[in-house]
């Protein structure tokens, strides 16, 4: 594949702040019709990478090409071709639906029957077209956020940034915005996604992780569990199985065990130890254990990993994968 | 004060109307010290609305509430004040100051000894690794990071009872951890907390939840024994396309929610509805694998269900 048929290619970019390195030279590509994953800790750098990726923020050093412009060079260019919404996302409460995208549209510079069109276009992205005539202050938090995604896909973007476009969004509502994701992507525009929900970012192709500034592994979601958490996952349920989280770590064999909802997830190295005894030692610990089992481990199991000492493997990862 | 067996928050059919929004619509409830309560439910079912009621901001429109005995709306509201901590969704610190600057204000508003503010100050600053961003200003910190600020400076004051109006979202999986295990800690100790929260996987780590729709509770107990009462049917889809199945299980009306897990799909379905998916899903060349329900699978089914019981009495 040519360089041109990436939606963005990142090389070497860098932003500081003082001395502080909120980019740390970072590299990676996405591909047209991606619905690429950007997940890191809070001040781990993705906010800072996507406005210099949205041309709202000029790079230190380094080059960003975002739809076939250079954000530094043409940040103009850049925010005509791609679309934005932040987790504080801008709606006018006292404006209808169809006003506030009249509005938005307005300022992309649509007008006319063109604007109509774009206007009916998003609505139906965002199924949305039954409440056209809704006061905006009085929809559901879901449903605005579903709003905020169609004024951000009026002027036809060939690239949408979302930055935790979900945070506090109840499960129900999260499959539904996903559902829409997951259609834009198959329609071929490309998805920029940050999010904390990290079941969400099963949905993703592809998942780059940041820590600290650096982009630690970039990889597909099965990869990326194979290489940062290796060994055999195991979930444990039962009554007090937290308490016996200090034996297991300490047990030989065990890689890690972290508290996981209600029950635990204990990663161990299956030559080394046996799957029983993990049972054994939280009875030991007080428990009523009441399932033992291998499960696929997720990908809070990998962001656990990685953000936690996993760091180093993780770039070990990103080198190979580069 | 109280005894100490006597319950920490009492609501007594407890209703609140705006202007035509009936935002919540007669919840009873009563919680012990040293317990955690979670609220869930969608957006607009009256979670916000019912803390602010406990915490004395919003007078209910018929109902009553006690705060360790005492009502936040009659002559004892400045004992509550004392005793109670409510941390909103929003907005609670002040922007134009730093970390380190508004840890001092909440020091000197609870008026809390050098000894104690250093010692807790620190933990707090530990769990939260805010300590190298002390200078810089509320309202240029990332969303989780205010949020871990803000809850901070709740947890100086330890109070007897807090509120907690959906404190870890936008906070990174490893923070939210950190953060719930400090809850836990203050739990332990017999503080009494009430959390609203997105998170289902937070809700079931809650001694006793209640679920909300409409203003309304739909459910309320153990979310372990909530779950053993799940009427309908979790499944993992193996094998064939996922892509094409997510597509094809989103037109079935016997599944109330799809989500990827891995390569597979996870399914909620409707009771009695499961023979009729695995039949579908059999002909893309894949089967169901029956998997142990969840808090979030029972949050979904329910949720569902009230809002089709909705609609038929609104039709």
């Amino acid at each position: 594949m040519s360089e041109h048929e990436h939606s963005i290619e990142v090389t070497h970019l860098q932003k500081n702040f003082g001395a502080f390195k909120a980019v740390n030279d970072v590299s990676f590509h996405v591909e047209k019709g991606e619905i690429f994953g950007y997940l890191g800790a809070n001040g781990a750098g993705k906010s800072t990478t996507i406005r210099m990726l949205c041309g709202l923020l000029a790079p230190s050093s380094g080059v960003a090409i975002v739809a076939g412009s250079d954000v530094g060079k043409r940040p103009d260019l850049v925010k005509k071709s791609i679309g934005y919404m932040s987790q504080k996302f801008s709606l006018y409460l006292d404006l209808t639906v169809q006003q506030n995208l009249e509005f938005f549209g307005g300022i992309y510079g649509a007008w006319g029957k063109e604007l109509c069109a774009r206007i009916d276009r998003a609505l139906t992205e965002v199924s949305m077209t039954d409440l056209r005539n809704e006061m905006t202050g009085a929809l559901p938090g879901g449903l605005r956020q579903r709003l905020a995604l169609g004024s951000a896909l009026l002027h036809r973007p060939a690239i949408v940034f979302l930055d935790e476009p979900t945070a506090g969004v109840d499960p129900a509502s999260r499959r539904d915005f996903w559902r829409l994701i997951r259609t834009l992507a198959s329609g071929g525009t490309t998805v920029f996604v940050t999010t904390h929900y990290m079941d969400e970012a099963e949905y993703c192709a592809r998942i780059g992780l940041m820590v600290a500034g650096k982009l630690v592994a970039l990889d597909t979601p099965a990869e990326l569990k194979r290489t940062l958490v290796p060994g055999r996952m195991i979930r444990i349920e039962g009554l007090g199985v937290l308490k016996a989280l200090p034996k297991l770590r300490a047990r030989d064999g065990v890689i890690a065990a972290q508290g996981f909802g209600t029950g635990l997830h204990v990663r161990i190295d299956p030559k080394r130890l046996e799957e029983g005894v993990l049972g054994e030692i939280c009875a030991a610990a007080g428990a009523q254990v009441s399932r033992v089992e291998t499960v696929e481990p997720t990908l809070e199991d990998v962001f656990l990993a990685a953000a936690d000492g996993g760091a180093e493997a993780a770039i070990r990862g990103a080198e190979k994968a580069a | 004060m109280t005894e100490a067996n006597e319950p920490a928050l009492v609501a007594d059919a407890l209703w609140r109307r705006y202007e035509k929004n009936e935002a919540v619509r007669g919840v009873s409830f009563s919680i012990a010290r040293g317990e955690l309560y979670g609220l869930v439910g969608p957006d607009g079912a009256g979670k916000t609305t019912t803390l602010r009621m406990l915490a004395g901001l919003v007078r209910p429109t018929s109902g009553t509430v006690r705060v360790l005995g005492v009502d936040p709306f009659g002559k004892g509201s400045a004992k509550v004040r004392d005793v109670l901590g409510l941390v909103p969704q929003e907005h609670s610190l002040y922007g134009d100051l730093s970390i380190q600057e508004n840890l001092d204000f909440f020091r000197s508003l609870y008026g809390l000894s050098a000894k104690d503010y250093a010692t807790r100050r620190d933990r707090l600053l530990e769990i939260t690794r805010l300590g190298p961003f002390l200078s810089r200003r509320a309202a240029q910190l990332s969303g989780g990071m205010y949020k871990k600020l803000a809850l901070s400076c709740a947890l100086l004051h330890q109070p007897e009872v807090l509120l907690l109006d959906e404190p870890t979202n936008g906070v990174d999986p490893v923070s939210r951890r950190e953060l719930w295990e400090l809850i836990y800690e203050f739990v332990d100790q017999g503080m009494c907390v009430v959390v609203s929260t997105p998170y289902m996987d937070e809700a079931a780590r809650c001694h006793r939840v209640a679920l909300m729709h409409a203003g309304r509770f739909l459910r309320e107990g153990e979310p372990s024994a909530l779950v053993r009462g799940f009427a309908g049917t979790t499944a993992e889809i193996e094998g064939g396309d996922r892509e094409a199945l997510h597509q094809l299980v989103t037109t079935l009306p016997e599944i109330v929610a799809a989500s990827p897990a891995g390569a597979k799909l996870r399914v909620v379905i409707v009771p009695n509805g499961q023979a009729a998916v695995a039949q579908r899903v059999a002909a893309l060349g894949a089967h169901l694998v029956p998997s142990p329900p969840d808090f979030e699978d029972l949050f979904l089914f329910e949720i569902n269900a009230a809002t089709h019981a909705e609609a038929v009495r609104a039709a």
